[in-house]
C-alpha cells in the first residue's frame, strides 16, 4: 500500500510537468512576451521602451529557454522558464500582474471557498441519495418514470439559472437571506445558506439519477434476489442489502472531487461575491493576469491528482476485494 | 445580392453532409438498423428528435448568409455594385424582418409603450416626461383599447394559417408514411404545434414584440431565434474536432498498447488533470490577444466574430478529447483479445486493414452516444463561457450573452424577466430535447444496458 502510494506520487511529477510545459507554451510561445505587454499597456503608449520596461518590472526580459549569456547552471536558471514555470514546484508562485504575493492570496482565499464547497458538496450526496432511494422503492411504477422525466428536466436547465432564480425568489422576492456577499466574523451561515442551497438543488438532477441508476444495478444483484427469496421485506432488502454496497461505487465516484473542493465554484463564488478561489480566477481571467492562472492551472492538477490517488485508496478500504499492487 | 460563406457555413454543411453518408452507409448494417428502430419506435424518441430536427433546421438556414446590394444613389450612375456591410441569412428572410425593428430602449412583451419616461412634449407643445410610445409596436391601431382584442384576433388568424401551412407540409408525408410502424403521428403533432407557433411569432411580430425588447431595443424573440444556429452550431461542431483526435489517438492506445499506450495515457491525464474552464479561458484569451494584434484579417465584422467562434469550437474540442480517448482506449484493448482479431492476425491481415475493419466498427456506437450526450453539455457549457467572458462574440446572438446582459436586471423595478424567459425557454427546449434523445440513442446502442434489458 505504502509503495504503491509512493510510486502513484512519482507518477505525478511527469504529468505535472507535462501541465507546466503545456502551460508554458500556450502563454509564451504562442503569445511572446512582447505581445502580453502590448494588451497589458493599451494601444496607446506602446513605444519599444515602454515594452521593455514592462518586461523589465515583470521580469520576462529573459529568454525562454536558454540563456547564452550566463555561465554553467545559470543558462537555465536565468530564464523564463525556470522563473516562471519550475518554482511552481516549489509553491513559489511569485507576484500576479498588479504586484500581489499569489501565495498569500491563495491561502486566504482557500477558507471561503471551502466553506461554500464542502456544505454544498456534503448536503448534496446526502440529499441525492435519500432522492434516488425514495425512487427506486417506485421502480417500475408511473411515479418512477415520472421522477426520471423530472431528473433530466431539472439536468437540462442551465446553472446560471439555478443562480439567478435563487437570488430571486429566496432574496430578493421573500428577502429571507442577502443577495450577496461574505462576512468572516458573526453571522457566516446567513451568507452560505443560498449558495449552498443553489449548488445542492442544482445537482439533484444528475445525481439522484446517476445514484438511481447505480440502485438499480445493485437491485439486479443474485444476492438480492436471494434475500427476497428468504423472505425479506423490500425496506430491509433496500437499506440493508442495496444501499451498503451501492455506496462503494458512490464513494469511490465523489472522493476525486475531495480535493478540488478547496478551488470552489467559479460560477457560485462571481454570483454571490465570496471571495473564494473561484472568484479569484475570474477575477484573473477579466482582468487577463496570466501569472495568477497559470498558478491556479498548476494547484488545479495538482488537486486532481491528489483525488485520483485518493480513489484509489478508498478503492481498497470500502472493497476489501481490492488490492493495491 | 453576394452569397457569403462563413466557416462556421461550410463546417456545418459538410458536417451534414457526412451524417448524410454515414447513416445511408448504416443502412445496410441490419443490427444498427433494429437499433435506430428501437429508438424510434418509441413516442419520446419521434417527439424528441422532431424537437432536435426543427432546432437542426432553424440552425442550417441561418447559415446560408449574403450580403444585400445596395441601391445607387439617385442619379448616380455607376456600373459597380456596392454591397452592405452586413451580413444577412435566409432565416432572417423568413421571420419578415423581425430583427431590423428596434426600438429606443426596454420595453415589455406586447407593450405598446416604452419602459423608461423620457421627456416628451404633449399636445400644447409643453414638456412631459412620461413613456413614450414605440416605434413599431401597435401602429396600426386607431386606439390603445383595442390592443387586446387585436392580438387575439391576430392570434386566431395565424392560428389558421399555421393549421393550412401544416396541412401542407404534413399531408404528403402522411401519404407516404401512414403505413409505417414507427408512431409517426407524434411526430406529425409536434411539427404542426412548430410550425403554428412558427407562423404566429412571424406574422404577430409585425405589429408586436412579443417577447419585448432589451438594452438596446433589439427585438428579444429575434435574438432567442438567433441563438439557436450558435448552440447548435457548438455543439456539434466541438465534437466534429474532438472525434478525430480522440478516435486516432484512443484506437492505436488500445491496438498497438506498449509505449504508444503510454504516451496516448499520458497525454490524456495530463490534459485531464488541468481544470477544464482555465484552460479554455487561457486558450480563447490567447487567441483574442492574436486577432486583437491583427486587426485586418477579415473583411466584415462577422467574420470575425465566425473566426472566434470557430477558435472556441476548436478549443473546446481540443481540451475535451480525453473522455472519449480514455473509452475507446479500453474497448479496443478488449475487442483486440477477440478471436476475430487474433485470427486475423495469424491470417497475416495488415494492422491498417485490421483497425479499419475489425476494430472502428465496434466503436462506433461509443462515438454515436459520446456525439449525442456531449451535445447537450456543450449548449449549457456556451451559456457559462459567455458569462466568463470566453464565449462567443458578443456580436453573434447567443442565449449566454442574453442572460448575461440580463442578470442584472431581476433586480430592477418592475423587474426585467422577459430577456431571461427568452433564453431560458429556447434553451431548455433544446437541451431537454437533446438529453431525452440521448437517453434513448444510450439504451438502445450500450450493449450493457440492451442486456439488462433482455435479462430482465
Amino acid at each position: 500500500m505504502f509503495a504503491y502510494i509512493v510510486r502513484r506520487l512519482l507518477y505525478a511529477i511527469p504529468i505535472l510537468i507535462g501541465v507546466n510545459l503545456l502551460t508554458f507554451t500556450l502563454f509564451f510561445v504562442v503569445n511572446s512576451p512582447d505581445d502580453m505587454a502590448v494588451s497589458q499597456l493599451g494601444d496607446k503608449y506602446v513605444t519599444p521602451e515602454a515594452i521593455e520596461n514592462w518586461k523589465q518590472k515583470n521580469g520576462y526580459d529573459k529568454p525562454l529557454f536558454l540563456n547564452p549569456d550566463a555561465a554553467g547552471a545559470a543558462r537555465l536558471t536565468e530564464t523564463i522558464f525556470f522563473d516562471k514555470s519550475v518554482r511552481l514546484f516549489a509553491f513559489d508562485f511569485g507576484r500576479s500582474e498588479s504586484g500581489r504575493d499569489i501565495t498569500s492570496d491563495v491561502a486566504t482565499r482557500m477558507w471561503p471557498s471551502l466553506a461554500v464547497a464542502l456544505p454544498t458538496f456534503i448536503v448534496g450526496i446526502g440529499v441525492n441519495i435519500c432522492v434516488a432511494l425514495m425512487v427506486v422503492m417506485f421502480h417500475g411504477t408511473r411515479l418512477d418514470r415520472g421522477a426520471v422525466f423530472l431528473f433530466v428536466a431539472l439536468m437540462s436547465i442551465s446553472y446560471l439559472f439555478y443562480i439567478i432564480g435563487g437570488q430571486f425568489l429566496v432574496a430578493k422576492t421573500w428577502r429571507l437571506v442577502p443577495i450577496s456577499g461574505f462576512h468572516a466574523e458573526g453571522q457566516v451561515w446567513k451568507f452560505l445558506i443560498l449558495p449552498v442551497l443553489v449548488g445542492v438543488v442544482a445537482g439533484i438532477g444528475a445525481g439522484a439519477r446517476w445514484y438511481r441508476t447505480l440502485f438499480l444495478e445493485e437491485a439486479n444483484q443474485d444476492y438480492v434476489r436471494t434475500a427476497r427469496a428468504k423472505g425479506c421485506s423490500e425496506l430491509t432488502i433496500l437499506f440493508r442489502h442495496i444501499l451498503p454496497n451501492a455506496l462503494i461505487p458512490i464513494l469511490t465516484g465523489v472522493v476525486v472531487l475531495i480535493p478540488s473542493l478547496f478551488m470552489g465554484s467559479l460560477l457560485i463564488e462571481s454570483f454571490f461575491g465570496i471571495p473564494g478561489l473561484g472568484s479569484y480566477m475570474l477575477d484573473a481571467i477579466n482582468s487577463q493576469d496570466f501569472a495568477i492562472v497559470r498558478s491556479m492551472v498548476f494547484i488545479g492538477s495538482i488537486l486532481y491528482i491528489l483525488g485520483l490517488i485518493l480513489t484509489d485508496i478508498s478503492y481498497t478500504w470500502a472493497d476489501p476485494r481490492v488490492r493495491l499492487s | 445580392m453576394k452569397p457569403v460563406i462563413l466557416w462556421s457555413d461550410a463546417l456545418i454543411y459538410l458536417l451534414v453532409i457526412a451524417l448524410a453518408c454515414f447513416f445511408y452507409q448504416l443502412r445496410k448494417d441490419p443490427q444498427t438498423r433494429e437499433r435506430w428502430a428501437e429508438v424510434f419506435s418509441s413516442r419520446l424518441g419521434m417527439v424528441t428528435f422532431t424537437v432536435i430536427a426543427a432546432y437542426i433546421a432553424v440552425a442550417l438556414l441561418d447559415s446560408l448568409h449574403f450580403r444585400r446590394a445596395l441601391d445607387n444613389p439617385e442619379g448616380v450612375a455607376v456600373e459597380e455594385v456596392f454591397y452592405d456591410n452586413k451580413v444577412t441569412s435566409v432565416f432572417d428572410l423568413l421571420t419578415g424582418g423581425m430583427g431590423e425593428r428596434f426600438e429606443r430602449t426596454y420595453s415589455a412583451p406586447f407593450a405598446l409603450i416604452s419602459f423608461e419616461k423620457e421627456n416628451l412634449k404633449d399636445a400644447r407643445g409643453n414638456d412631459i416626461r412620461d413613456y413614450p410610445p414605440l416605434r413599431h409596436a401597435g401602429q396600426h391601431l386607431a386606439d390603445p383599447s383595442q390592443h387586446a382584442a387585436d392580438i387575439l384576433g391576430k392570434t386566431l388568424t395565424a392560428l389558421l394559417w399555421g393549421l393550412l401551412l401544416s396541412a401542407l407540409l404534413i399531408g404528403p408525408q402522411w401519404l407516404l408514411l401512414r403505413r409505417s410502424r414507427y408512431p409517426w403521428h407524434y411526430s406529425w403533432m409536434v411539427q404542426a404545434m412548430i410550425f403554428c407557433g412558427g407562423v404566429w411569432m412571424v406574422s404577430l411580430s409585425r405589429y408586436y414584440h412579443i417577447l419585448g425588447t432589451d438594452l438596446g431595443g433589439a427585438d428579444v424573440l429575434y435574438q432567442s431565434l438567433k441563438g439557436i444556429r450558435t448552440g447548435v452550431l457548438l455543439g456539434t461542431l466541438a465534437t466534429l474536432i474532438m472525434l478525430p483526435i480522440a478516435v486516432t489517438l484512443g484506437v492505436m492506445a488500445g491496438y498497438f498498447k506498449g509505449w504508444v499506450d503510454d504516451v496516448v495515457q499520458y497525454l490524456y491525464t495530463t490534459l485531464s488533470s488541468i481544470p477544464g474552464i482555465l484552460l479554455i479561458a487561457a486558450s480563447v484569451l490567447l487567441f483574442q490577444v492574436y486577432i486583437d494584434l491583427n486587426p485586418d484579417f477579415f473583411a466584415v465584422g462577422m467574420e470575425k466574430a465566425d473566426a472566434k467562434f470557430i477558435a472556441l469550437c476548436f478549443i473546446l474540442g481540443v481540451t475535451s478529447w480525453s473522455t472519449l480517448c480514455r473509452l475507446i482506449r479500453a474497448e479496443t484493448l478488449k475487442i483486440s483479445q477477440l478471436g476475430y482479431v487474433q485470427a486475423a492476425h495469424a491470417f497475416g491481415v495488415s494492422h491498417t486493414r485490421i483497425l479499419a475493419r475489425h476494430v472502428l466498427p465496434n466503436v462506433v456506437h461509443i462515438i454515436l452516444i459520446t456525439f449525442v450526450l456531449d451535445f447537450s453539455a456543450l449548449v449549457l457549457a456556451e451559456a457559462v463561457l459567455s458569462y466568463i467572458g470566453v464565449g462567443v462574440d458578443p456580436s453573434m446572438g447567443s442565449w449566454g450573452n442574453m442572460i448575461n446582459g440580463a442578470r442584472s436586471e431581476l433586480s430592477r423595478e418592475p423587474t426585467i424577466w422577459w430577456t431571461l424567459t427568452g433564453a431560458f425557454f429556447f434553451m431548455f427546449a433544446l437541451v431537454l430535447a437533446a438529453n431525452l434523445f440521448s437517453d434513448l440513442v444510450r439504451d438502445a446502442f450500450d450493449p450493457r444496458t440492451s442486456l439488462r434489458r433482455v435479462e430482465a
